[in-house]
């Protein structure tokens, strides 16, 4: 009986800090999604562009700068844990500009690179999927490569990693916990707050734990409304004022 | 003598070490209909594909009304416009409506404007039989359907020419002479067509030339009366014994 008592006990004492911890959880795990998104949006993009025959040596040199520059990039930070990383960059921008970053926003930098890296190699493999056929119809209309890009290939390409970035934002949410090793005041973080005063780690930790479970669970399921909405209609309306389908094939 | 839409001279094209097409010599006037006819693997797709530049030449010269193509890689765009390209796979935007699909070249290469490219569009999806459809996302109409917006988006950009790659190659049997049938009504409006195909019915009646590929070269060329009732090479005559022979 102990143990409930307890749990509710913690939960009214600390329900604001919870609730303040859950906020970040959820703003780093949404900012850093998105701005993740778009880092991996741009460096994919551009580590897709062709090297063609008829490119000037300049850019195809720069090119392959810019490459190796992303790929390293993707290495370290898909190579490394987040934890780590928080650690090496808040600390070492702190040491070598003497400043200390603000806590909050060295989260979401963290955060957003480390989800870009991971978002990068998914849109890569996303545009790598669209058919062939599809970049060379946009090519024999006369269409640019960053055309083709934005008004043919990204579209399909971002509809079709929707999914992949939803479950990069669910992992997010988890994982931002890390960064209570440099003191961003996020739900676990809010959690050894509370626990440390009572030294009651089980039921602070419990609470802790439905409360990411509410989140995520919850967040999955608008996911997965948002996606069924993007389908799409499965019937399309025949535009027929005047006769009905295929006159003009004389079948 | 009028100048050609498109003149070929000396083409060639290897990947890697592999010589896909060897000395190529032949032009297209303005509202003629070429069928190049071939058995698989002969270069008919390149040969097509160098033509738009979707294959860049690896020697020879394009002239696109008289202008070597070739000398100046710098406008692709603005040539690639000019002439239409219908593929064997089709190749609709996915992710756009019919509508939608020949509209998007218009707006964004011809910078039209939206209410004028819809127009354009629905003209020619009526042209084709399609203006009921274009609401429908590619993925819910049929292969035939398909392709004959596929024709509508290409002539949407209003092109100078068109290339057909096995336009019919992909279809189901019962859909083959509906997208044959607006091939012949464009052929009889006076667009100038390039044709691969494997329709011999379509070749001998439509075209005003018929050009023959066999291992990369042009084996013979000449009016449909001549290949097909007539052909001067034994290679010609061997190809339309084997092809013929499966009706
Ligand atoms: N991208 C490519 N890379 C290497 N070889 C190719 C490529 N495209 C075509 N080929 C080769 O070129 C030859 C001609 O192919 P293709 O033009 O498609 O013939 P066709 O259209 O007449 O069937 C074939 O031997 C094919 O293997
Ligand atoms: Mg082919």
């Amino acid at each position: 009986m102990e143990f409930f008592t307890w749990v509710v006990k913690l939960a009214k004492l600390y329900m604001p800090t919870f609730l303040s911890g859950a906020g970040t959880t959820m703003l780093l795990a949404i900012t850093g999604t998105v701005i993740g998104f778009v880092i991996g949006l741009l460096t994919g993009i551009v580590r897709t562009i062709p090297i063609t025959e008829n490119m000037s040596s300049g850019k195809k040199s720069l090119l392959k700068v810019v490459n190796r520059i992303l790929t390293i990039y993707i290495e370290i930070f898909r190579g490394t844990p987040m934890i780590v990383q928080a650690m090496v960059i808040f600390y070492g921008v702190a040491a070598a500009t003497g400043v200390p970053l603000n806590r909050i926003g060295a989260g979401i930098l963290i955060v957003s690179i480390n989800t870009g890296a991971y978002m990068s190699e998914i849109v890569r493999g996303g545009i790598i999927s669209i058919d062939k056929g599809q970049f060379e119809a946009a090519q024999a209309i006369g269409m640019s490569h960053w055309q083709t890009m934005r008004f043919i290939v990204l579209p399909q390409v971002i509809r079709n990693i929707l999914p992949a970035t939803g479950n990069e934002f669910v992992i997010n949410i988890k994982d931002t916990s890390v960064l209570n090793v440099i003191s961003v005041g996020e739900l676990f973080f809010a959690g050894k707050t509370a626990a440390g005063t009572y030294f009651r780690y089980f039921e602070a930790f419990f609470i802790i734990c439905v409360i990411y479970f509410v989140l995520t669970f919850a967040v999955t399921r608008i996911l997965r409304v948002f996606e069924r909405k993007l389908e799409g209609s499965d019937v399309y309306q025949l535009e027929t004022k005047e006769e009905p389908l295929d006159a003009a094939t004389g079948n | 003598m009028q100048q050609p839409v498109i003149d070929i001279r000396h083409l060639n094209k290897s990947f890697g070490t592999n010589e896909v097409l060897k000395d190529i010599n032949f032009h297209v006037n303005k509202g003629e209909v070429v069928c190049i006819i071939g058995s698989s693997g002969s270069g008919k797709s390149t040969l097509l594909r160098c033509v738009n530049l979707l294959e860049t030449p690896s020697g020879g010269e394009i002239l696109y009304n008289g202008k070597n193509i070739l000398d100046d890689m710098h406008d692709t765009t603005a040539y690639r416009a000019k002439l239409g390209m219908v593929f064997q796979q089709f190749n609709l935007f996915n992710n756009l409506n019919v509508l939608d699909n020949c509209v998007v070249g218009q707006v964004q290469v011809l910078k039209k404007s939206k209410e004028e490219a819809e127009k354009t569009a629905l003209q020619y999806l009526d042209e084709v039989g399609m203006k009921a459809f274009v609401k429908a996302k590619p993925s819910q109409i049929s292969g035939g359907q398909k392709q004959r917006v596929a024709i509508a988006r290409a002539l949407s950009m209003e092109p100078d020419a068109l290339l057909f790659d096995e336009p019919t190659s992909a279809l189901d049997p019962e859909m083959v002479g509906e997208v044959l049938r607006v091939m012949n009504m464009l052929a009889k409006t006076g667009l100038t067509m390039l044709v691969v195909t494997h329709e011999m019915g379509f070749a001998k009646e439509v075209a005003d030339r018929v050009v023959f590929m066999d291992k990369g070269v042009i084996v013979e060329e000449g009016p449909p009366e001549q290949i097909f009732n007539n052909p001067q090479n034994e290679r010609t005559r061997e190809f339309l014994k084997r092809t013929l022979e499966k009706f």
